[in-house]
């Protein structure tokens, strides 16, 4: 049976291509589209040049919807960042950071988006003060829970039973499958390897990841063994990712509406290594998740430094491997150049 | 990342007053002027005092210090912005090696990031 969940794209996993030109915004659409990945997540500071200081021309607002219309997609989320901390010295006022989200939710609406992605440290007061706001312009602000934050963590229940106290439908997560990393990335070892790590230490890291030993007791065991510098830093990754469990997503399936489908590394055989994608799709479909998983990239910082990334080779990788695992009857495939 | 893509090959040159080159910020997205806190500048060693070095994008100039209250402009995602150091009579012809280190005020990151990049580039006769 094919499953309700819908396959999508952040264009965060172009950022290598766009930033150097390779890619336009319609190379990237027509990629997605290609590969039957519908739905398109963008950052929009990334995507559109002058957003959110300057401003974005309203002649790329309209490109945008001209290309979307053009490849049949849809629009599902402009990813926003609230930099509260434009200020030298000093966090943005309260009400100024509310006046930012609304502004973000100008712009998502402009798109055409139903959601907008909030940073996870955006303070809950804040979005609850936007939601009114949001609820009136047809947007969600969907909160991202991404490593080292969890759905067990007392900062996200405590956001969750404020959303929920709220009675705003305006207000909901869209959490990132980097929590779940149930083992240690081969990309990032071999990234620390170049910067020095000896093997034998890196072996020990990767098995006690593995092992899910504490992250402060593996920190202490590779300064006794001699680590230094790249071991230490390889070590203390720990501290900030975990192999946390994807069932803990079905208590708030209600509230999850966007589902980014992180990824450092897809095999040729449409494996990622790291993140285990056949329990995440088998929790999704049993919660009755029928929102996109979209592809965001995020191997690209790991082997830049030793090889060009292929992000269209890494995304399309991604997609035949959601494609199976939703029991889509076809292959997603890229057309063969003119 | 991208800290090999921050300064775009071939583009040192002499100015009048010193050097410049094209740089990008290292960074998934663009910022906020004032979220720039450093842009420190070495050329074959010798780093360039704060107080030379000039950022221009779209056609404005700033120093660092103007660019800590400037909450109307950015540095855009990829965008090569002209970085120039101010040092009289330039560089002499042939090989250099340029450093460039950007430090960012990131709203979400409990640091302040510092990324690098080294560059062996030739000066045109």
């Amino acid at each position: 049976m094919t499953s309700q969940i819908k396959r999508g794209v952040s264009l965060y996993s172009f950022q290598n291509e766009t930033f150097q030109g390779k890619m336009t915004l319609e190379d990237c659409i027509r990629t997605c589209a290609e590969l039957g990945a519908r739905g398109i997540e963008v950052i929009g500071e990334q995507t559109f040049w002058g957003w959110p200081e300057v401003g974005v021309n309203q002649a790329d607002i309209d490109n945008w919807h001209k290309l979307i219309k053009q490849y049949d997609c849809v629009p599902v989320s402009h990813d926003y960042m609230l930099d509260y901390k434009r200020y030298k010295g000093r966090p943005m006022p309260f009400e100024e950071q509310v006046a930012s989200v609304r502004k973000d939710i100008d712009f998502g609406a402009a798109l055409g988006m139903p959601f907008i992605r909030s940073l996870v440290s955006i303070a809950p007061e804040v979005l609850i003060a936007a939601a009114p706001y949001a609820e009136e312009k047809g947007i969600k602000l969907l909160t991202e829970v991404h490593a080292p934050l969890h759905f067990d963590h007392p900062w996200i229940i405590r956001m969750a039973e404020m959303f929920q106290k709220s009675g705003s439908p305006a207000l909901g997560f869209l959490p990132d499958m980097g929590m779940f990393l149930d083992k240690f990335p081969p990309v990032w070892r071999a990234k620390f390897e170049r910067m020095g790590v000896p093997v034998h230490i890196a072996d020990y890291i990767v098995k006690a990841y593995e092992d899910r030993v504490l992250s402060e007791y593996v920190i202490l065991e590779v300064q006794n063994m001699g680590g230094v510098g790249p071991a230490i830093a390889m070590a203390e990754t720990l501290r900030h990712n975990a192999a946390f469990e994807p069932k803990r997503m079905l208590d708030y399936m209600p509230m999850i509406h966007n589902i980014h489908g992180k990824f450092y590394e897809m095999t040729a055989d449409y494996v990622e290594p790291s993140i285990p994608y056949d329990k995440i799709v088998a929790v999704l479909s049993q919660g009755g998740y029928d929102g996109y998983i979209c592809s965001e990239y995020e191997g690209n910082r790991w082997i830049e430094d030793a090889e060009e990334p292929d992000s269209v080779e890494q995304v399309r990788r991604q997609q035949v491997m959601l494609a199976r695992l939703l029991g889509e009857p076809e292959t997603p495939a890229l057309k063969a150049a003119a | 990342m991208m800290d090999k893509l921050m300064i775009v090959e071939d583009s040192l040159e002499n100015v009048d007053g010193g050097f410049a080159f094209l740089g990008r910020l290292p960074y998934y997205r663009g910022l906020g002027l004032s979220m720039i806190e450093d842009i420190q500048i070495t050329i074959d060693g010798e780093v360039i005092p704060r107080e030379n070095v000039r950022f221009t994008v779209r056609g404005k100039t700033y120093t660092l210090d103007e660019m800590e209250t400037v909450y109307d402009d950015r540095w855009n995602f990829g965008e090569k912005a002209l970085i120039t150091a101010l040092k009289p009579g330039g560089l002499a012809a042939g090989p250099h090696k340029l450093e460039m280190a950007v430090r960012n005020r990131v709203s979400y990151l409990p640091f302040v990031p510092t990324t690098k990049c080294v560059k062996d580039l030739a000066l045109a006769a």
